[in-house]
Order: structure tokens, then C-alpha cells, then sequence
């Protein structure tokens, strides 16, 4: 199948190219990104020559660029020319995903910070 | 019938067009992975709530052990490389499948499902780990959500196992047909989408878990 072909069919999630080597090098491009991804997330994670409160900040964005490769690179979500579906879906899906959780993580921490007794109330009463 | 007539959509003539003067359903190999990729999300959508569940209680450990005193990053390490690779080789297997090869598709599977097993061994261990040292999930809040939401994502992997073996007994047995192929490619997204509910437990839970 020639390359002008393959541009005309729509293209599901996880659908591959169609040629060997270029389907290969991608999932090794993919492979290569998430490792070094994965390698640089466990360094910063044990180093100490990084600003401290910045790390699990740092952890997050890399955690997300990881699963960006992923996307890309595994899932293909992002080849062929009708992958507006795909796309849509998951931006949808990533909407939710931030609202649950963002939206949970907000609340509870106001809430416990209402809501929970001083800790050194805490203390006085246990020691009755 | 006149293939003319088919193509300005008087007749089916084999082809999907209705003929109704619009399209029809897009075929079934776009429909069916287009269904479980919003099946993913929606699972990705389950995690969230428990991601979210976690992130709230990670500090009510109720006086007992703590993410500091329980990780190991070491087996996190073994475990997300495990996954990370029959990620990879999962995609091996399908470039393989494309082209109708049998034993380097049903070879990919096996190494994508060993590679599965061992991830979920590890897990089953670093649990087995926390229970005997008095860290079982009612312990604590903290303890509950956690393996909630990491006994969740090895219940995936488990069920993905079985579907990895399910589809190399089908490859086997009736071929690369059409039908298969799909179910294959339904696993694919199943197991990709798996190693990217991994990073986000190996980073929140584990990495920021054990930070100094």
C-alpha cells in the first residue's frame, strides 16, 4: 500500500503505518522517550541537588510527557487524517480527568483545612 | 448491476454506502476500536476518582506506617520497566499481526504476557510485603486507598493477561481474520493504556510517595 492510499483510510486508535520499518522505528523512537522519561522522573525523585518544593511539581509535567509519548507513539492517537474522533474523546476524557480530580483535591483540602481540630486541641484532650 | 450505478449510490452494490444519499456507519474497523477507545477513557475516568480518592487520604495513616517507611523504589523500578517494555513488544506483536505472521505475533504475545506476569508477581509480593508488616488495606485510610487504587490497576493487568492468552489461542485457532484482528487491536489500546495509568501511580504514588 503506498503511502497516498494509506492517507485516504481512516485510521482507528493503536491502528499502525503501514510500512515495517517506519512502524518499528516508532514504537523504538517510543520506547527510547518513555525510558528516558522514566529514567529522568527516578533521578530527579532521589537527587538532593534540586530545589526541593520543586520536585514533585517537576514529577507531574514529566509524568505527563510520558503519557503524551505514549499517546503518540503507542496509540498512534495522532496518524491518519480522521483522527478528529480519537482526539475529541480524549480531550473530553482529560476535561473529566482534571475536574475529578483537581476539583477533589480543592475541596478536600479546604475542608480539612476548615474542619479538622487544632492539632494541639488534639493533644490536650488526649491526655485527658 | 452496473459498478456506474454503485458509485452514484442507486444500489449497494457492495460496497457500505447505503445509498440512502448519505454515509453510512463507519465500517467495523473503525467503529469498534473508535467504542473501546471510549471505554479507555472512561476506565482512565474510574482511575481519576481513585487518583483523587488517594491524593485526599494519603496523610490519614491513623499513627501507622507511612508511604516513606512502606515503598521500595527499587521494585517500583523493576516493575514499570517490566510494563514499559510489554508496552513495546505489545506493539511488536501487532506490527507482526498486520502482516499475517504467526510466530512472531503469537512469540511478541508471549513475551508481552510474561512481561505482565512479572509486574504482577512483583506486585503481589511488595502487597504480600505490606500485609505481614502490619500494613494491610484497613490499617488505615491511606492503606485503603492505596491498594484500591493500586490493586485496581493490577486487576487490569490480571484481566489483560487473560486476554492476551485468550487472543493467541484465537490467532491459533482461527487465524488473522478480520474479527480477530480487531479484538487484537482492542487488547493493544487495553495494554498501552494500562502502562499509562502506570506512570501516573509510579509518579504520584511511589515517586512523590518516597520523596526525602
Amino acid at each position: 500500500m503506498s503511502q497516498d492510499e494509506d492517507n485516504l483510510i481512516d485510521v482507528a486508535p493503536g491502528v499502525p503505518h503501514s510500512n515495517i520499518v517506519s512502524e518499528t522505528v516508532a514504537y523504538v523512537i517510543g520506547l527510547a522517550l518513555a525510558l528516558i522519561l522514566t529514567g529522568v522522573s527516578f533521578w530527579v525523585a532521589s537527587t538532593s541537588t534540586l530545589w526541593g518544593p520543586g520536585v514533585a511539581v517537576g514529577l507531574i509535567v514529566l509524568a505527563i510527557a510520558q503519557m503524551g509519548v505514549h499517546l503518540v507513539f503507542f496509540l498512534h492517537i495522532t496518524s491518519g487524517p480522521d483522527n478528529t474522533n480519537n482526539v475529541l474523546a480524549l480531550a473530553f476524557g482529560v476535561l473529566i480527568v482534571f475536574l475529578v480530580m483537581v476539583g477533589t483535591i480543592w475541596i478536600m483540602a479546604h475542608m480539612d483545612a476548615n474542619m479538622a481540630p487544632d492539632p494541639a486541641l488534639m493533644n490536650l484532650q488526649m491526655q485527658h | 448491476m452496473s459498478t456506474d450505478a454503485a458509485t452514484i449510490g442507486l444500489t449497494h452494490g457492495g460496497s457500505e454506502d447505503t445509498g440512502l444519499g448519505h454515509r453510512a456507519p463507519e465500517s467495523k474497523s473503525i467503529v469498534v476500536p473508535y467504542g473501546f477507545w471510549l471505554f479507555v477513557l472512561s476506565d482512565m475516568i474510574l482511575f481519576s476518582a481513585l487518583f483523587a480518592t488517594y491524593a485526599t487520604l494519603v496523610n490519614a495513616t491513623d499513627g501507622g506506617p507511612t508511604t516513606n517507611e512502606l515503598f521500595d523504589r527499587n521494585l517500583v523500578a523493576i516493575e514499570t520497566m517490566a510494563l514499559l517494555l510489554s508496552s513495546f513488544t505489545c506493539g511488536l506483536a501487532m506490527i507482526a499481526a498486520k502482516r499475517k505472521n504467526m510466530t512472531w505475533t503469537q512469540g511478541w504475545l508471549l513475551v508481552t504476557g510474561l512481561l505482565g506476569a512479572v509486574f504482577l508477581f512483583i506486585e503481589l509480593y511488595e502487597f504480600a510485603k505490606m500485609i505481614g508488616e502490619g500494613a494491610p488495606p484497613q490499617r488505615s485510610a491511606f492503606l485503603s486507598a492505596f491498594f484500591t487504587l493500586v490493586g485496581c490497576h493490577g486487576a487490569h493487568v490480571f484481566v489483560g493477561l487473560l486476554w492476551i492468552g485468550t487472543m493467541m489461542a484465537q490467532i491459533w485457532a482461527k487465524g488473522f481474520k478480520e474479527h480477530i484482528m480487531r479484538r487484537l487491536l482492542c487488547l493493544s489500546v487495553f495494554w498501552h493504556a494500562l502502562d499509562i495509568i502506570w506512570v501516573a501511580i509510579f509518579t504520584i504514588v511511589y515517586l512523590i510517595g518516597t520523596l526525602p
